[in-house]
């Protein structure tokens, strides 16, 4: 209950929320980019609900991160009047869309971590958290299906297919290692057990990832390097650009709502 | 990639538990496995269904309207196939 947190514990919740918030609401619009985009109508609609799903699931964060702060920061807030800086997202969440197996790999990779770490959270001491979990962990079982069907078919699929998706695993592999890095904040709320040792998920992902790799005949990379800083505040250069699209209906109307 | 290699599915729901599944359109693609995702993403993004049912519509036989002279015309003027063509006894009036 947030009344029976002391005000130290409320701030560090507030800012673990706050983090998971910007991961949903980042991928979930880049997953919304492909609106109207897909390859056809069916995949349009299914890539639209995915995307949808992380949009609510940033909601339920930014909405108890609302309750959490309870200084008037409401959930647009959070979504719409932060600049880059402030953003605590993971990189992985904020690489363009690029084309259709970029999009579709990134997912694999990030819905793997996502059910392994939503697993954890659902035993979360913060019954809020832990509620938002167990309506996530199903809306993520689904995406996982999808995304490793869609690698399979993409790896066994064509050449070019092949290629492409190859080339997705590649140029993201360096940033899923910042999935596994636990800062100060993600320390103290794992051992406080509101939060999920991140480290705790780094053999089951690569396992899983691994073997889903295999099977669709494509190559693990090896790790020959990272890059970190999204939860810093630091990020490519994509966010910004990102944001500034996202955020333009607000800037233009502070405020309004529909 | 374009629909075109795509194969075409009629999609059946069924939108309680106890009721028959229904037609409720069509989709395309790839196999059975992927038409039933596509047919959750489609039609039953607002809780209309309990269980999905996909068939290629390759393998739909269908009666075509040329055969509807020979097919249902010869009934019409076969009215005692009807339970109301029957005159029933008194004693069984409730029937």
């Amino acid at each position: 209950m947030v009344s029976d947190m002391n005000e130290e514990t409320k701030q560090a919740v507030l800012n673990y929320t706050i983090r998971l918030g910007d991961d949903a609401v980042v991928i979930g619009h880049r997953i919304a980019e492909w609106c109207r985009n897909a390859p056809f109508l069916e995949e349009d609609l299914a890539l639209s609900n995915v995307a949808l799903d992380f949009i609510g699931r940033a909601r339920m964060f930014y909405g108890y991160a609302e309750e959490l702060a309870d200084d008037g920061r409401k959930e647009d807030y959070f979504a719409y009047m932060r600049d880059h800086r402030e953003y605590q997202n993971l990189l992985i969440m904020e690489l363009p869309r690029g084309d259709f197996a970029y999009t579709m790999v990134r997912q694999l990779l990030v819905d793997v971590f996502n059910l392994y770490y939503l697993e954890q959270l659902i035993s979360s001491t913060d019954e809020t958290l832990a509620a938002i979990a167990g309506k996530a962990i199903k809306e993520t079982r689904y995406h996982l299906r999808r995304s490793h069907e869609w690698v399979l078919r993409l790896g066994l699929g064509t050449d070019e297919s092949k290629i492409r998706a190859q080339k997705a695993v590649d140029d993201i592999w360096g940033f899923t290692h910042e999935l596994f890095d636990l800062d100060e904040l993600e320390q103290q709320m794992a051992d406080a057990g509101i939060g999920v040792d991140n480290r705790s998920l780094q053999q089951d992902w690569s396992a899983k990832v691994k073997s889903i790799l295999e099977e669709a005949s494509l190559i693990v990379p090896e790790d020959s390097w990272k890059v970190k800083g999204g939860r810093e505040g630091y990020h490519t250069e994509y966010l910004g650009q990102m944001l500034n699209e996202m955020q333009c209906v607000h800037r233009a109307n502070p405020g309004l709502e529909w | 990639m374009s629909a075109e290699n795509l194969q075409l599915f009629e999609i059946f729901l069924r939108s309680r538990r106890g009721l028959d599944h229904k037609h409720v359109g069509s989709l395309h693609a790839e196999d059975h496995e992927q038409a039933l995702e596509y047919a959750r993403d489609v039609y039953t993004r607002r809780s209309e269904g309990v269980s999905i049912w996909v068939v290629k519509s390759d393998d739909i036989c269908a009666s075509q309207e040329d055969d509807s002279e020979s097919f249902y015309d010869p009934s019409n003027d076969k009215p005692y196939r009807l339970a109301t063509y029957y005159q029933l006894p008194d004693e069984v009036n409730n029937m």
